[in-house]
């Protein structure tokens, strides 16, 4: 097993585990924080997967990619803790209100 | 495009732009509303006039514009189509009149007479179509448009009733809209043509095709209020009276009518239709709606249900005369289209008249009332006699032909539901005219206006006296030139004869 | 001249034009609602220039900053992409007029920003070539979204936003490991390039499962919809006209190009299409089903639209023999759907704005109290429900026929099903706005721009209906559908 295959199947592992964490957990700076765990997996992958095959020289244009995700990243990690502060003001909590009329 | 291409949409146009400008007037324009109301009426009526002139003379009148790829929208003033044109014309202008007087005090009026064109239009666009598809657009329309008359008058009883209408006109139209689609789907083509468009088609289709005619005639006989799909009619009765009388005679039950007619005419044939075995079952579906609209009309005291049951047992006369499959009894139908609808709408006039001018609703309070309004029960006369059939009045004329083609088909039994009919007709409709000539008047009516020395508003008074002459005048001149009967011929020979 | 408009790079500008004017009005909040105003105008100017160039010279690409795939970005534009452009601009209009007015004081301050900079991510997106650009502006998009949802500040509001935002993050991820995934397959992120290069393999379908759940998740597809109707009925009118009307569609839009182009021919045939299929059918019923039950406007709206996205997936299953007919029904029901439904929204608006509420059992005689309104929401109806004349009766005419000729007998009884439904919930609402409530209210003046927004909008979704060809035939410039282009 190649090291970039090792980080890519990490990747996917926290990808999974992100996912996992935000089904189950009822708060929202919990969510977030799953949310984060998730797009570091999805960046790992990328960040791995740029070494192709063989002995070509590594390929810049995923870390590109993973740089403009952080960025993206960190913008609606931003949002979403706003999100929570106003919520939290608003209803005493942050958790999602339970939606019982679904 | 030529100026003969111009004519159709005119048609329809000269009640929409006054629809559409009526509806931005504000309730206090009463002068503009009319005039606007009556001068679109008076331009439809005489640009029907002239087309009619025109097809006579051998011209051509058909616009036609692109909707899909493959498909047209078409509108074109054939023999039938103007037949029906004509009728609602007509009628349409008497109708306007009639509800400017009847609505003289009452609000939303702008919104009223807005959706009256709109339902006017539909129906013109309905008589004008071209092809399958332009007839469920206006169709459709029509649906949409009289919804807000129905329940114009805002009340719980009037929601519930536009709610049953809908569901049955939704329905139908759902119903409508499938067949039609398989219909092009089949053959990559819907325009009307005489004596059918499905010849081509081969014996492994004919399955298909039944179920397309049984969805069809599904969908039109909910507005022709074919038994068991007539439930939404009676209901619809809260609607003010024009309104009645619009949905009875010139446009609701008319399209279905007209509907079914255009299928088994010119969207199967009579003749392929026939080899389909389709027609039989459809004839004795037309003769029960007749016998079962009769005898429910027969135990109804108030006079506006009984009005209504009538209406649904007399649509089916025209359906009856197109599944007779005859050129005689064609004539029979087609001539009721236009016969049926002058007697019908003069009997809802006059019960118009007796709930405004006396407050009278049911048959049990019209004592003597023909002593009180002579001019109001003398129409209502004519209609009734007309609606039993006895001559000179028009209802004679098509039950006529109905049983002489029935005759020359070979149905005899036909003969028996005519005979049936009529002695119900009879029995539903005489014991009113005794009551109204014959009984002493009560000291005091329900709920009296007064109107000087007139019997009622002269608005009132004058549409359904209009309109008993006309079905007297049907009758009487039948043979003339022009005359619904004469139209009725050069349409069934149109249908009849082979190329 | 010609050279000017032939050579003018107007995908650019359409993309920077509303990010500067976002930031304007973010800077100067007084002059905030005349800028946007001007930059939306602006928009759908741009917006017919482009059309112009795409008529002369066909598909527009351009490479921004002369850089060219794969390190640099590339706009691309055929008629779908036109299509989307256009509907965004004219809605975004419909809007915006609407806006102008409804917000008022600091709500508008917060408003124009965060719109204009959904416009601008919205026509990158439709702009995109590549699939890493379109993750950039989906979650542009998306987060822009996600605040104007917030804008009203209520508890509804701020659990609905957050929701939302879970949602959208959930299934950008999703995407952007798919993204991956399909880089590391093939060495592209270009689409016209990874439609060439991509073979049947594993990481084809892994991609696919992983992009697909992402955007379906967003399309708000049923059972994926559970984030859509506290969304759209919490927020302010207009947001909820904008993501309903666009936001959505916009997700499917990239569903729909990754579908044409790279996983459809690979995949195709192999169920897929008759699952998508299947969620749309459920999605027709139980949206349906549930808009019918509401007693609250708004979500009986946003319940529609959970109901009508299932109508553009119906196209799936049907396209393997009659390509042509079923994409053009789903071009028609975006097309219509976005103008009717925006109208629906801005008519409940007023409403809501009106009486103060939005119950609808207590409408109270608004067809003679708000004409204008009950007629907007009356003929945007028409077009839900799918009746002629009206785009939604084109659409669903062409999705019935490409259903009857491969003989789909499931798929027309759910479209006639879905269509009575419709007609149950809409008419429910009109019935009541003919009768008068128990109690009434006091009611507010409604102003006459946000009347006069809404039916304009209903008025257009109508008026679609009368043209099927030249709207069939522009979309086919490019051949997105992959069936040949159809010039007029």
């Amino acid at each position: 097993m190649s090291t970039p295959f090792l980080y890519a199947l990490v990747g996917t592992g926290l990808f999974a585990l992100g996912l996992f964490a935000l089904i189950i957990h009822a708060h929202l700076l919990r969510k977030i924080l799953a949310l984060n765990v998730m797009g570091s997996g999805v960046f790992m992958v990328l960040v791995a997967l740029a070494k192709r095959t063989g002995d070509a020289p590594l390929d810049a244009v995923p870390h590109a990619m993973v740089i403009t995700g952080i960025v993206v990243a960190v913008s609606a990690t931003a949002l979403a803790l706003t999100l929570m502060l106003k919520l939290n003001a608003k209803s005493g909590h942050a958790e999602l209100p339970d939606d019982r009329r679904e | 495009m030529n100026w003969n291409a111009w004519m159709p949409p005119l048609m329809i146009a000269s009640s929409l732009l006054p629809g559409l400008i009526i509806f931005g007037l504000t309730e206090e324009r009463v002068r503009l509303r009319t005039v606007l109301n009556l001068s679109g009426a008076l331009v439809k009526l005489v640009l029907v006039g002239f087309v009619l002139w025109g097809v006579s003379q051998g011209q051509q009148y058909e616009t036609r514009l692109a909707l899909l790829p493959g498909l047209e929208l078409v509108l074109r003033a054939g023999p039938l189509s103007l037949l029906f044109v004509s009728l609602s014309a007509v009628l349409w202008l008497v109708t306007t009149v009639y509800a400017i007087g009847y609505l003289e005090h009452s609000p939303h009026r702008s919104r009223f007479f807005g959706f009256f064109s709109l339902c006017v239009t539909a129906t013109v666009g309905v008589a004008l179509s071209g092809n399958l598809i332009t007839f469920l657009l206006f169709y459709e329309l029509l649906t949409l448009a009289t919804y807000p008359l129905v329940v114009h008058r805002g009340t719980e009883a009037a929601r519930h009733a536009g709610l049953i209408y809908l569901r049955y006109t939704i329905t139908g139209g759902a119903l409508l809209l499938v067949a039609t689609v398989w219909l092009y789907t089949l053959t990559g083509t819907l325009e009307f043509t005489p004596q059918g468009f499905l010849d081509s088609l081969g014996a492994e289709h004919h399955t298909a095709l039944i179920i397309i005619f049984t969805l069809l005639i599904a969908g039109f006989g909910v507005k022709a209020a074919l038994v068991p799909l007539h439930g939404w009619l009676p209901q619809a009765m809260v609607a003010p009276a024009p309104v009645s009388a619009l949905l009875h005679a010139v446009a609701v039950v008319k399209a279905g009518a007209f509907g079914i007619v255009r299928v088994v005419y010119d969207v199967f044939g009579v003749e392929f239709a026939a080899n389909l075995g389709v027609l039989a079952p459809l004839a004795w579906l037309a003769a029960i709606t007749i016998i079962y609209g009769s005898l429910r009309a027969l135990f109804q005291d108030d006079l506006k249900r009984r009005l209504a049951f009538s209406t649904i047992s007399q649509v089916s006369y025209i359906v009856l005369g197109t599944a007779i499959a005859g050129p005689v009894a064609a004539i029979g139908g087609v001539v009721h289209l236009v016969h049926q609808g002058l007697m019908k709408i003069t009997l809802f006039f006059c019960a118009g008249n007796l709930a405004e001018t006396l407050g009278i609703h049911k048959i049990s309070e019209m004592n003597g009332v023909g002593r009180r309004m002579p001019w109001t029960m003398a129409a209502f006369t004519i209609g009734a006699f007309g609606m039993i059939g006895a001559p000179p009045v028009a209802g004679f004329v098509t039950k006529w032909y109905l049983g002489l083609g029935a005759l020359q088909a070979g149905q005899e039994w036909v003969i028996i539901v005519l005979a049936g009919s009529s002695l119900l007709n009879a029995a539903y409709f005489l014991p009113i005219l005794h009551r109204a000539w014959f009984q002493e008047p009560p000291s005091t009516w329900p709920k009296e206006f007064d109107f000087g020395r007139k019997e009622t508003a002269w608005m009132l008074l004058l549409p359904p006296v209009i309109t008993a002459l006309m079905a007297l005048a049907a009758g009487l001149l039948a043979t003339s030139t022009f005359s619904p009967l004469e139209w009725a011929q050069f349409i069934a020979e149109h249908e009849f004869s082979r190329p | 001249m010609g050279a000017v408009f032939t050579e003018f790079p107007w995908g650019v500008i359409l993309i920077l034009l509303p990010v500067t004017g976002g930031m304007l009005c973010f800077l100067w909040p007084q002059i905030a609602k005349i800028t946007g105003l001007f930059i939306v105008f602006a928009v759908a100017l741009l917006v017919v220039g482009l059309a112009w160039q795409i008529f002369d010279n066909g598909v527009y690409r351009h490479a921004v900053g002369g850089w060219g795939a794969p390190l640099g970005v590339d706009l691309y534009a055929d008629g779908l992409s036109l299509l989307m452009l256009a509907i965004t601009a004219l809605v975004g209009i419909g809007i915006s007029v609407y806006s102008a007015t409804y917000f008022k004081h600091e709500q508008a301050v917060l408003f124009w920003p965060l719109w204009l900079f959904l416009l601008a991510a919205l026509n990158a997106l439709f702009l995109s070539a590549d699939i890493f650009n379109i993750y950039v502006t989906f979650e542009l998009m998306g987060l822009a979204a996600v605040a104007l949802v917030a804008l009203a500040g209520s508890r509804e509001a701020l659990g609905a936003a957050m929701r939302y935002l879970l949602a959208a993050l959930l299934g950008s991820l999703a995407y952007l490991l798919g993204v991956a995934l399909l880089y590391h397959g093939f060495g592209t992120v270009d689409i016209a390039l990874l439609a060439e290069r991509a073979e049947p393999s594993p990481i084809i379908w892994a991609a696919l499962g992983l992009m697909g759940a992402g955007l379906l998740l967003k399309t708000a597809l049923f059972p994926l919809h559970f984030w859509l109707p506290p969304a759209h009925a919490s927020a302010p009118t207009p947001v909820s006209a904008l993501l309903s009307a666009l936001v959505v569609k916009a997700s499917f839009y990239i569903l729909l190009r990754l579908w044409l182009e790279i996983f459809g021919p690979l995949v195709g045939g192999a169920g897929v299409e008759q699952l998508l299929g299947l969620l749309g059918a459920a999605a027709i019923l139980w949206g349906s089903v549930q808009a019918l039950r509401q007693t609250r406007l708004k979500l009986l709206i946003a319940y529609s639209t959970v109901a009508q996205v299932g109508y553009l997936f119906l196209a799936f299953p049907l396209v393997a023999a009659t390509g042509v007919s079923a994409w053009s029904a789903v071009t028609y029901l975006v097309l219509s759907h976005a103008l009717a439904k925006a109208a629906m929204f801005m008519a409940a608006g007023n409403l809501l704005c009106f009486g103060g509420h939005d119950r609808i059992a207590d409408l109270d005689r608004v067809v003679q109290r708000l004409p204008l309104t009950a007629g907007a929401f009356a003929l945007a109806g028409v077009s839900i429900m799918g009746l002629p004349p009206s785009g939604g009766f084109i659409g669903k005419w062409l999705l019935l026929e490409a259903a009857l000729m491969q003989g789909r007998w499931d798929l027309v009884v759910v479209m006639i099903l879905g269509g009575l439904l419709a007609a149950g919930y809409i008419f429910k609402v009109l019935g009541y706005a003919f009768t008068q409530a128990d109690v009434s209210h006091e009611s507010k003046a409604v102003p006459a721009s946000m009347e006069w927004a809404a039916l304009l909008l209903a008025v257009a979704a109508i008026l679609l209906g009368f043209l099927a060809v030249p709207v069939l035939s522009l979309v086919s410039i490019g051949d997105p559908f992959g069936i040949g282009e159809v010039r007029p």
